[in-house]
């Protein structure tokens, strides 16, 4: 049974709202295989694996689960063919003992003896289960009293008592430490020499390099190659993963004069539990656009939620030159000073979806009083002004300026924010994946505009997991891993040194 | 002493819709559904009793039919919530506002006001009716004792079955019991009708056991204070049963210390509940208990999401 195919995939292609999460993806594992799948976020990872675990409908391709051609109907069927799919986000019910959650998902399985044998059958299966494969899991302790790791345990048995074969982990290694990542993975690698099939989702390449026999690398929704992580070096790893255009970009001037620095950021660490921000030290000058790299879930979503003022336990020093503490700003403050902030969810703190356009823009300008006091509103003033700045920032699709924000598609509502950000000319920008969702055009415009904003002098953060974005952006780039600055490049930066910096710090 | 005593003897009549309602919010509420139409399904369980006896001259067959009439409007509610997806806080109230309505004129129309029922005669639990100043305690109708028995059928259904395991992962998280192929609407629609048929007959047991008869809106905002009662006890039913026999003996106190010549302004006296109905709520809001005992997903409708 070695030789056969535990699943493979042909041709698969999935669309989410118009955006193409996979197309054309081909994926094979073996039986007996530790198969890694390796790549960036919104490479299509986790959608492909979606798929084999029935909670996607692929819309092209098929599939063949030990080598007999299947339609999976949800994730009931994947599971009675003995796939089983650890998720990034545990499936848990948290005030429940694990017996209790492990018990919920045999329901349909073991069905017959009163409810305290069946606890206790559960619970001596799940001692059996962890002690055959060296887990130490209290079947009566509580799901929110565990830690993470733990709780991984219990989502790992949970696929395992259900009779999983095929496993798949989503990402299990992002929330673990050192040790405890490496107890998992030299668990599941005994999994596979006892001859089940186990998937690695991953983009850490020490994951990969220590513990997969296969690798299949994806990017753009597309599976790239097919390789033996020992046969190939790190460097054409890294090559495959972040892609192969140039160094350097033609519109980058190679070498632009510092302005003088403007935002100091020192030490700045998370203060709950989870350190996502460990340390950060970062100095951004004026005329500048600075790039921070990085896989996800590094701690740029709380660095740009620190920075922008959206609430975020941080300390440690954010000083702005000349004007004091920026944590100590209030929104208000932070407009009059000309701090414009481009958060990375455009409807949730950006924009009010259920206020017209004109509203969305004059919420900029309503604390310095030039709608009217609190009293009055200068409706016509808003709507000249609105208007004005949707003619000049090109905000396509409205129709008319009473119509509801929330109406707008992705790009024009980024357009949208820009104008708002923009409309005095701003000396500090933070902008967090700016052109995510956007299409070609609309991306341009974005990043002309933080180009332009650039070249008046301002001061632009640019935090994107996008790597392309970065490079062609930044005049210096500093990348980002556990919740630090690891190394920072000038342009022309070595695109190979950046993506092995992303990597090789996790 | 003879207050103490025929205090105690009153306690359970108030204690009992109290507790009844209570354990029906919880089992609705244990599986996500907010459910604040409780006054509501009291009433409707209130007026149907009645007319229930009025018709067959069977107490027990009142109660039932109370019990069914309560699960049938609740169906109601339920396509609101779940099928619908309408704000749970609104559709209770709008339950609340509509069984008000309906009561009133179903009771008007058939002619049941004011029509006094005879109820269920008292029982002496010999020998501890004999007991001095607590005695007057254990002479109460059938009813009453069944309460500790469905309060215990309940919690075990609750804790004690694969059911009841899957009716509270569904009310804590929808996604992780659906994943389990849990059908989580079918369970919410149990939980409510189950639930609604119990507040039911805490209105009946009002009506046909404690007045005596129907007036419109009789149950006076004692489906609110169970509400309340539910939060006060953290969704724990021993919890809410204690907490029922605490309010029924302010209620019951207060006639008693009228009959004794105390002399208290009528308006207080009739506000009474609901003052310690607020005070219990403040202090429950500033000692700021554990919050992780109200059901995780309590309030929030299932979808099954396209992407995670």
């Amino acid at each position: 049974m070695s030789k056969q195919n535990a699943i493979q995939l042909n041709g698969v292609s999935k669309t989410f709202d118009g955006f193409k999460a996979l197309s054309d993806a081909d994926f094979t594992a073996r039986w007996g295989e530790v198969h890694a799948l390796l790549g960036e976020n919104g490479a299509g990872k986790s959608s492909l694996m979606n798929i084999v675990a029935g909670l996607y409908g692929p819309e092209g391709g098929s599939l063949f689960i030990n080598d007999n051609p299947v339609k999976l109907k949800g994730p009931k069927e994947a599971a009675k063919l003995g796939i089983g799919m650890v998720h990034q986000h545990f499936k848990l019910v948290t005030p429940f003992t694990v017996a209790e959650n492990i018990l919920l998902n045999l329901g349909h399985i073991q069905s017959s003896g009163l409810y305290r044998e069946r606890l206790r059958r559960v619970s001596e299966d799940i001692r059996a289960m962890a002690k055959r494969i060296g887990f130490e899991i209290d079947p009566d302790a509580r799901i929110d009293q565990l830690s993470i790791a733990e709780q991984q345990r219990v989502e790992i048995l949970k696929v395992l008592l259900a009779g999983a074969r095929i496993l798949i982990l989503d990402e299990p290694t992002a929330v673990l430490t050192e040790e405890e990542a490496e107890r998992l993975l030299t668990t599941v690698q005994g999994f596979a020499r006892e001859g089940a099939a186990v998937i690695l989702v991953t983009h850490k390449m020490n994951d990969v390099l220590r513990y997969a026999d296969q690798v299949t690398i994806m990017r753009s929704g597309q599976t790239v190659k097919t390789v033996k992580p020992d046969s190939v070096s790190v460097d054409e790893l890294v090559r495959l993963t972040v892609g192969e255009s140039g160094t350097g970009t033609s519109d980058q001037p190679a070498e632009r004069t510092p302005g003088e620095a403007y935002l100091q950021v020192k030490g700045l660490t998370s203060t709950g539990s989870h350190r996502a921000l460990n340390g950060l030290d970062l100095t951004l000058n004026k005329g500048e656009i600075y790039g921070i790299a990085g896989v996800g879930g590094n701690g740029q979503s709380e660095l740009a939620n620190a920075l922008m003022g959206i609430p975020e336990a941080v300390e440690g020093q954010m000083e702005l030159i000349g004007e004091g503490d920026l944590s100590e700003f209030d929104a208000a403050r932070r407009r009059s000073i000309g701090v414009a902030a481009i958060p990375a969810d455009r409807y949730g703190a950006a924009l009010a979806g259920p206020l017209s356009i004109a509203d969305n823009f004059a919420l900029g300008d309503i604390h310095s009083g030039r709608y009217g006091p609190f009293w009055y509103l200068k409706t016509r003033a808003i709507e000249a002004d609105a208007a004005e700045a949707v003619k000049q920032f090109d905000v396509q699709g409205v129709r008319s300026l009473k119509q509801k924000a929330a109406l707008l598609s992705g790009g024009n509502a980024q357009k949208l924010v820009i104008s708002r950000e923009f409309n005095h000319p701003p000396k500090l920008v933070l902008a967090h994946s700016p052109s995510r969702g956007l299409d070609v055009k609309a991306t341009e415009a974005v990043r002309d505009r933080l180009r332009a904003a650039r070249d008046d002098g301002a001061a632009v953060l640019l935090i994107s997991e996008d790597l392309d974005e970065v490079m062609a952006m930044a005049d210096r780039i500093g990348v980002m891993s556990a919740g630090r600055i690891v190394a920072e490049f000038s342009q022309p930066a070595d695109r190979q040194a950046i993506g092995q910096a992303m990597v090789n710090h996790v | 002493m003879d207050l103490i005593s025929s205090w105690l003897g009153n306690t359970p009549e108030f204690a009992v819709p109290f507790a009844l309602a209570a354990l029906g919010l919880i089992i609705t509420e244990k599986s996500g559904v907010l459910a604040l139409g409780a006054e509501g399904l009291m009433l409707v369980g209130a007026v149907c009793g009645i007319g229930a006896y009025l018709t067959f001259e069977q107490t027990a067959v009142a109660l039932v039919m109370a019990m069914v009439a309560a699960g049938v409007v609740s169906l109601l509610f339920a396509l609101m919530v779940l099928v619908m997806r309408i704000n749970q806080v609104i559709s209770g109230l709008v339950l609340v506002f509509f069984c008000q309505g309906l009561t009133t004129l179903t009771g008007t129309l058939m002619g049941w006001t004011n029509q006094p029922v005879p109820g269920l005669e008292a029982i002496a639990l010999w020998p501890l009716s004999e007991l001095p100043y607590v005695g007057r305690f254990f002479i109460q109708n059938v009813v009453v004792y069944l309460v500790p028995v469905i309060f215990l059928i309940s919690v075990w259904a609750l804790n004690r079955t694969t059911s009841g395991l899957r009716m509270r992962a569904v009310g804590e998280n929808p996604q992780a019991a659906d994943a389990a192929g849990i059908p989580v609407l079918g369970y919410r629609l149990a939980a409510i009708v189950i639930g609604s048929a119990l507040i039911g007959l805490a209105g009946a047991f009002i009506a046909v056991l404690s007045t005596k008869l129907w007036i419109s809106n009789m149950t006076a905002g004692r489906g609110w204070i169970a509400v309340a009662l539910v939060i006060f006890a953290r969704w724990s039913p021993w919890k809410a049963l204690a907490g029922a026999i605490l309010f029924g003996c302010i209620e019951a106190l207060i006639p008693q210390l009228a009959a004794s010549g105390i002399k208290l302004p009528q308006y207080f006296v009739f506000m009474a509940p609901y003052a310690i109905t607020l005070g219990v709520m403040i202090w429950v809001a500033i000692s700021k208990r554990d919050s992780s005992s109200q059901p995780g997903a309590l309030g929030t409708p299932f979808i099954r999401e396209e992407r995670t």
